[in-house]
């Protein structure tokens, strides 16, 4: 399972950087969509690909019983795929607007009449 | 009037995104709405210079955000250099809004620029002072969705591939920035940042904290604008209001410098591994990149937008040389050049209300026209250049001394050389835009509303007073610097007694 999630990850960011290199725009925002969730996927694997219990701490207890989950990537991943939603969706639209306003989704053919 | 020093640190948070909420409900009146945004930021600065003499005070304030001990809970830290950093926003913050009233046309005040400035200020001033790895993660993406509106509001049509190029690159930054992060965190299991600098000082020098640390050196090295990932700076900052690209060309590039100097003098040591002899190439090549390329331009903002990328390369050489003094250079030269920057982008803004154009070919015989303006332009213009006794003199005067100290001698003829080159440019433009004949089609100059001039003045005054009596804020950086080279002042604060080292 854990090497299954390495490849993945791995596979995720060739593909992204790969598009993120292309000239054109489209390809750029697909670029972006992809790397996010590889990042999302290694946070997810820095907590351990096990089969813990679920850190609940019992009534008659101080600590969790031993062998248990680490929840925090759970919560990291969650803030980042909300952040990550947030900005993608804005890149979006920005990207959308340039297309229109230059007819073209070719990065490199730069406006330089004022 | 004194508070309690927890409530001090979180004011820098809560009143711009207080500001912003207020401002969003008084969309519809102008008027008041930019004088509770100028109220706003002058409430910051106030908080600012409170934080900075508490911390002159009392050494390392900390707030632990719920109650939440370290390192389990968001950790919000004032050390020097966050405290004057804060206070310099506060600063940069107060003199933008106040310009922005003259500069932002109705329509764009109206969509909302005002508040999202203060957004941005938010994401700023919280960076600067969490002590947590992932809630840092969290100011930067506030700052840049703040950025990004701006720039995307302010951009003339036809304008956006600048703010295209802008938002992908600091999105891969930010994209590498959570990468090192879960590989860091599932390294050593904390994301507080003293505690990690603990944990990863114990352990030996392992490859995967490595390259968690090599991530984390590209992720705000972009942000930074060093050489060679700083082609998002010179392809946007031009195409914003002056207002935005001032408030752009003075706060954030330096929080990339400010990450830096946080990361690599806490948890990673530049001493040992690769980040030293990198980060001592990168910045002698950011120095020499940056001011070639200005000399290429001959818009004013394009100018100014180049010299950021030149003068990041002396900040990160401070960096790079990692000594107490070197520190402490860079942290005179980031707060020297934040309010130099921010006037000239300002200056910028008022030769082209004057002249009607900012490019160099078109203005002309503004000295004789407007001697004022040509004096407050002479104040940052030739202290960027670092002519004594101006503050950009003591900031590279500083860097040069400690330079000396360990011997770096090829960096300090580049530094010497590309310092020539800056004054070169600031010349060309005092030359073309204040000494020669106006061209014959440039329409007579117009007078420059007193609301841009009077941003302009008190940061040439501050600038003065810097120049003419550096000995505190030279003492202030001296003992930022100590600060920075003993990590574990900044670990025992935030962790308590017994766990420093």
């Amino acid at each position: 399972m854990g090497s299954a999630l390495a490849i993945t990850i791995g596979v995720l960011f060739a593909v992204s950087i790969y598009l993120l290199l292309r000239r054109s725009l489209a390809k750029v925002i697909f670029g972006l969509m992809l790397f996010g969730q590889g990042v999302n996927l290694l946070i997810f694997s820095a907590g351990k690909m096990v089969r813990y219990r679920a850190p609940i701490i019992p009534p008659d207890a101080t600590t969790p019983p031993a062998p248990y989950a680490d929840p925090l990537p759970q919560a990291l991943i969650l803030t980042a795929i909300v952040i990550g939603f947030g900005i993608l969706s804005f890149s979006v639209a920005l990207i959308y607007r340039a297309y229109r306003s230059r007819g073209t989704d070719d990065l490199e053919t730069e406006e330089e009449t004022r | 009037m004194t508070l309690r020093p927890d409530i001090l640190i979180a004011l820098p948070l809560a009143l711009p995104f207080a500001t912003a909420a207020l401002l969003i409900l008084l969309r519809r009146w102008v008027r008041l709405q930019s004088a509770v945004s100028v109220l706003g930021a002058a409430l910051l600065f106030a908080d600012g210079i409170a934080l900075t003499a508490a911390v002159e005070r009392a050494g390392i304030l900390t707030m632990q955000s719920g109650r939440w001990i370290a390192p389990f809970g968001i950790t919000l830290v004032a050390d020097r250099l966050a405290a004057i950093m804060v206070l310099v926003t506060g600063f940069v913050a107060l003199m933008t809004t106040l310009y922005a009233v003259a500069d932002i046309p109705e329509r764009q005040t109206r969509a909302g620029m005002q508040p999202v400035i203060h957004l941005l200020v938010a994401g700023v001033c919280g960076a600067f002072l969490t002590g947590d790895l992932f809630n840092l993660f969290v100011w930067f993406e506030v700052m840049l969705m703040a950025s990004f509106v701006l720039l995307a509001l302010g951009a003339r049509a036809g304008h956006l591939g600048g703010a295209v190029k802008y938002l992908v690159l600091n999105f891969l930054s930010s994209g590498l920035f959570l990468t090192a992060l879960g590989l860091l965190y599932g390294k050593v299991g904390t994301l507080n940042m003293a505690d990690m600098a603990v944990k990863l000082r114990g352990g030996d020098e392992t490859r995967l904290a490595l390259a968690a640390g090599s991530l984390l050196l590209i992720s705000f090295a972009i942000k930074a604008g060093v050489f060679p990932l700083f082609s998002w700076l010179p392809a946007s900052y031009h195409t914003a209001p002056i207002a935005v690209s001032a408030l752009f060309a003075g706060l954030l590039t330096k929080v990339g410098v400010y990450a830096l100097l946080r990361a690599y003098t806490l948890f990673f040591a530049l001493d040992h591994g690769w980040f030293g002899p990198i980060l001592l190439i990168a910045s002698v090549l950011t120095m020499a990149v940056g001011v070639l390329g200005a000399a290429a331009q001959y818009e004013i903002r394009r100018i100014l937008s180049w010299h950021i990328i030149s003068q990041i390369g002396y900040m990160t050489l401070g960096i790079a040389l990692f000594t107490q003094h070197a520190l402490a250079a860079t942290v005179f030269y980031v707060i020297h050049h934040i309010v130099v920057k921010t006037n000239l982008f300002f200056l910028s803004g008022a030769i082209e209300q004057s002249a009607g154009s900012d490019r160099l070919s078109r203005i002309g015989g503004l000295y004789r026209a407007y001697t004022l303006l040509a004096w407050l332009f002479f104040i940052p213009a030739f202290s960027l250049g670092g002519i004594p006794p101006l503050s950009g003199f003591f900031a590279k005067f500083a860097l040069l001394r400690a330079g000396f100290e360990v011997g770096a001698y090829f960096a300090l003829a580049v530094g010497l050389l590309v310092g020539a080159l800056t004054l070169f440019s600031m010349t060309k433009i005092w030359a073309e835009v204040f000494w020669k004949e106006a061209p014959e089609e440039a329409p007579p100059p117009r007078r420059v509303a007193p609301l841009r001039l009077l941003p302009i003045a008190c940061m040439a005054l501050t600038t003065l007073a810097i120049s003419l009596y550096p000995q505190p804020l030279l003492r202030y950086s001296e003992a930022a610097g100590a600060q920075l080279h003993d990590s574990s002042v900044y670990i025992r604060a935030v962790l308590g007694k017994e766990a420093a080292p």
